[in-house]
């Protein structure tokens, strides 16, 4: 009876069997706890309920994307300080983490940061901003968007769970079998891992389809593909990346399931089965991926080195091919993650110099950049910190990238913290540095005033500094031999270096703490960075043209668009911020409890199988199907905002619009900013 | 900058819509119809994505028999090449259905071939479990070697796709009796019937790559 209740659950899942196991899964009840109390003391239950967890809205969905983005951001970089410390004790000597914790640790870093981290902060970005830019009311299928969103907080909160009950895979952010089968890995661990990923991308492939339709279909009159702000054109390339990339991810995970399930022989030494298999289809998603998590960050720094030079993107066209060509070729190069893994030279040589290809329109986008820049009236802002920073250090990375993928090269280096030094320059700069200054960027557009500056200079010189000293001297010890994944290691040479990088995860780690304070500041200060007109940094897209933060329908009138860059063009013509001459109706997607009922039931799922609780999974699949078959019965989906609502909505703006002073072009990072800017002469 | 005329969508997706409603519901209808046809395309392209793993799999798979019993002795092609006929009959009355339902707009012809479709559909499922079951009786079960397992995951997967058609059908038949067949009914249907015979392509493949081609060999 208790096994049919509980599957292999028992005492022996708390982490009672070693402290920093205790501690972490006390952090995290704890955090649960303060969460829940903080709520309810806050009586702010039902306002969660009404206006987030049930919210269809586009924008909010994205802002709920952020905060899981951020809490796992958080997690996962106390876990890398936590292996840099071990690394910089670790020279003939045990250090203070046993191998099998050390390999859950990375294991669950490098998940965490590329499904956790990654992908939730750039779909976030994107369901804020990308409607907004289109001119669009919504995204094609807001309901499904929160059942996207659903999916991978389920999986987010799979992850979380796993620190307090069981103990995670060891396998690696790859999951390789044979090691992840059951003959290698008996316990829960794989388990997490395959479902948490499988929730998270069967999410992400919805997410994709919303996007390439919402493109597609949903774009204001006259916006033309090639007058679409460069950033939606990344959404574009991404989405047709996960629509056909994830895929393979979730037949790989749900075959290795098969085969620790059911028995089956896809991946195992035994009977016919073949790992290679797994390897393929793994790295037909895992290469895609890297470039649907570099190119919303191309996106983002398309638009904020515009913006803060004060010129058109220099070489539009060029840009959009060059993005569409790096999301073709991204098909094109799986195999040079495994080039060691026998298959013949000259096979190697062909997927070596394919990948070679990609730096041609990475280039390309490089010189766009640079070139928009000059002779523009450039403002430092955050974000063209990052993006300067960006340039420089994505290139060097870029260039490690071209020796790694020449398989000579990579015969000697393959496995070793060269390569984890090469990842981490691109993912940093790449990646994070671009989520970090949208973030930065469309804050004031979402909440309706800045983050602070003074605090937004400290993040991110923590942030280069800690990233330089803690990646810099692996691309050393990895050229001298020293694998990753090592939780003790014997060679004196490699000691010193692991003490720099031990200082640069401090770094991030203030980074961290930075970004927290920053926030805590400016909601505490937010009356002074009020820029409710919307448009502080002087913005070229059609997101800035409207209120910040944005009214629920955002547009009272859909624009039309006739040139890329169409609301800058209005400000220069002076027909920005027209009233329109009649107010209408606006139909919205209604509420609907369905994403959440997903992600309960979703997060049931995983977890009853991860247990094998089979009760649970038949009553938590009944739920989630039953909830959307339902859904599909109910007629009353939308909602209307009344026209006198809209018009007293834009009333009020327009008026505060006209008394807000324009701030000095110089002046844009002081208070005087409320939200409309001067235009240089 | 200039606002556009709201309410102005695409052109038509051959939806029939009664002549009572108002214009501007029947625009928004047809936008969001075609937005949802769009995509359902979309998925569908991604599913094929899944059914090619599956495929690329098997075909690596082929020669993985671990000593177990082969397709040789385990496929009833006779079996195989009845499901096969159902399959394509299904698709046939389905796009008649459709049909139906757009030119005709009479509720019952539309309705009595979409339950044929169901019916086939049914007979092609329990023919398919009757080959499970047989194959299963001769030792080829999916834990026996490589190529079992990739047979069956890839048989197996299919024959999910059409049990959640024959679902999805049940389902249209109540949402018929509730809300008769309205627009948006339609175009459920019509993503519906793009499914149906997007499963017959597949199983199109898997007849000749993995029964045909299994017994040549
Ligand atoms: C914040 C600063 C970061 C630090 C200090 C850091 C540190 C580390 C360390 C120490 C490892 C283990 C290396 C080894 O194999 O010995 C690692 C692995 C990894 N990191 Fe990070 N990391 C950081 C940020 C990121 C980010 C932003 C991402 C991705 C978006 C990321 C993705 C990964 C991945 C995929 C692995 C490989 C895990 C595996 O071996 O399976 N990391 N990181
Ligand atoms: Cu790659």
């Amino acid at each position: 009876m208790i096994h049919f209740l509980f599957g292999e659950l028992g005492y022996n899942a708390l982490p009672f069997y070693s402290a920093i196991a205790t501690v972490a899964a006390s952090v995290v009840v704890l955090g649960a706890v303060v969460v829940v109390g903080s709520i309810t003391w806050l009586r702010g239950w039902r306002a969660l309920w009404s206006e987030w967890l049930t919210s269809v809205d586009h924008k909010r969905i994205g802002i709920m994307y952020v905060v899981v983005s951020f809490v796992m951001l958080a997690r996962a970089v106390i876990e890398a300080c936590v292996m840099r410390s071990q690394q910089a004790v670790a020279y003939d000597s045990p250090g203070f983490i046993p191998p099998e914790h050390f390999a859950q640790l990375f294991t669950t870093h490098g998940t965490i940061m590329i499904f956790f981290m990654a992908m939730p902060f750039l779909i976030g970005i994107y369901n804020f901003a990308m409607p907004l830019q289109l001119g669009a009311r919504d995204v094609s299928f807001p309901v499904m968007n929160s059942i996207s969103l659903g999916l991978t907080s389920a999986g987010a909160v799979l992850m979380m769970i796993s620190l307090c009950l069981g103990k995670f895979s060891t396998g690696g952010w790859t999951g390789y079998p044979p090691y992840t089968e059951l003959s290698f890995s008996p316990g829960v661990g794989v388990d997490y891992w395959i479902w948490a990923l499988t929730l998270s991308s069967l999410g992400n492939t919805m997410t994709g389809i919303n996007f390439a339709v919402t493109i597609y279909k949903k774009r204001a009159p006259g916006m033309t593909l090639f007058r679409m702000p460069l950033f939606c054109w990344t959404a574009l390339c991404i989405s047709i990346l996960m629509i056909f990339a994830m895929p393979p991810l979730t037949v790989a995970t749900l075959m290795l399931a098969m085969d620790r399930y059911l028995d089956m022989h896809f991946f195992t030494n035994a009977l016919g089965g073949n790992m290679m298999n797994y390897v393929n289809m793994f790295w037909l998603f895992g290469h895609p991926e890297v470039y649907i998590l570099i190119l919303p960050a191309f996106g983002v720094y398309s638009e904020t080195i515009a913006t803060f030079s004060n010129k058109r993107l220099y070489g539009y066209t060029s840009l959009v091919w060059a993005t569409v060509s790096i999301a073709v070729l991204s098909f094109t190069v799986w195999l040079h993650h495994f080039f060691t893994m026998g298959q013949d030279g000259s096979v190697n040589a062909v997927f070596g110099i394919a990948t070679m290809l990609i730096a041609i329109p990475t280039g390309v986008k490089v010189y766009d950049w640079l070139l928009t820049m000059f002779r523009g009236r450039i403002r430092l802002s955050v974000p063209m910190l990052y993006a300067s920073a960006f340039m420089i250090l994505f290139v060097v990375g870029g260039a490690t990238g071209v020796m790694l993928a020449n398989p000579g090269f990579d015969y000697q280096v393959h496995n070793t913290l060269f390569l984890v030094a090469h990842f981490h320059n691109m993912l940093i700069p790449g990646l994070l540095f671009g989520m970090l200054s949208a973030y930065h960027y469309w804050f004031p557009k979402a909440f309706g005033f800045r983050l602070n500056e003074v605090w937004g200079r400290i993040i991110f010189a923590c942030w280069t500094g800690g990233f330089l000293l803690a990646f810099m001297p692996l691309y050393i010890v990895g050229a001298l031999g020293m694998p990753r994944r090592s939780q003790e290691f014997f060679e004196a040479v490699y000691q010193p270096y692991m003490y720099v990088a031990l200082a640069g995860a401090a770094l991030v780690f203030c980074a961290l703490a930075s970004m927290a304070i920053q926030l805590w500041t400016s909601i505490r200060n937010r009356d002074s960075l009020r820029v409710f007109a919307g448009d502080p940094w002087n913005g070229r897209t059609l997101e800035w043209s409207i209120a910040a933060p944005p009214p629920e329908y955002n547009f009272a009138r859909i624009p039309k668009v006739d040139s890329v860059d169409a609301f800058y063009q209005a400000k220069q013509q002076r027909t920005a911020w027209r009233a329109p001459d009649e107010y209408f109706d606006i139909p919205l997607p209604a509420n609907s409890p369905v994403g959440f009922l997903c992600c309960v039931s979703g997060g049931a799922f995983g977890f009853a199988l991860t247990w094998h609780i089979w009760w649970a999974v038949v009553v938590s699949a009944l739920v989630f199907f039953g909830s959307i078959v339902l859904r599909s019965f109910n007629r009353d989906t939308m909602r209307i905002v009344p026209s006198g609502e809209v018009q007293e909505t834009e009333e009020n703006w327009l008026l505060a619009l006209s008394e807000t002073p324009p701030v000095a072009n110089e002046a844009m990072f002081t208070t005087a900013n409320r939200g409309l800017v001067r235009e240089p002469v | 900058m200039a606002y556009t005329v709201e309410g102005k969508g695409p052109s038509h997706i051959g939806i029939r819509m009664s002549n009572d409603a108002p214009p501007s519901h029947k625009e928004e209808a047809r936008a969001q119809a075609e937005e949802a046809l769009f995509g359902f395309w979309v998925f569908l392209m991604s599913d094929l994505i899944i059914f090619s793993m599956l495929f690329a799999t098997y075909a690596t798979m082929t020669h993985a028999l671990a000593g177990g019993p082969g397709p040789k002795q385990l496929f009833d092609i006779h079996s195989a090449a009845l499901e096969t006929i159902a399959l394509l009959l299904s698709s046939f009355t389905c796009g008649l259905a459709t049909l139906y339902m757009r030119y005709d707009g009479s509720v019952k012809k539309t309705l009595l071939w979409f339950v044929v479709t169901l019916l086939l559909g049914a007979v092609f499922l329990s023919l398919e479990l009757h080959d499970f079951i047989a194959m299963a009786a001769k030792g080829g079960v999916p834990s026996r070697s490589g190529w079992l397992s990739a047979s069956w995951a890839l048989i197996g997967t299919h024959g999910l796709h059409v049990t959640t058609g024959c679902i999805w059908l049940l389902i249209m038949f109540a949402q018929v009796a509730k809300f008769g067949l309205d627009p948006l009914v339609q175009t459920r249907f019509m993503r519906l019937a793009l499914f149906w015979h997007f499963l017959d392509v597949v199983w199109i493949g898997i007849f000749s790559i993995v029964y045909l081609l299994g017994v040549i060999s």
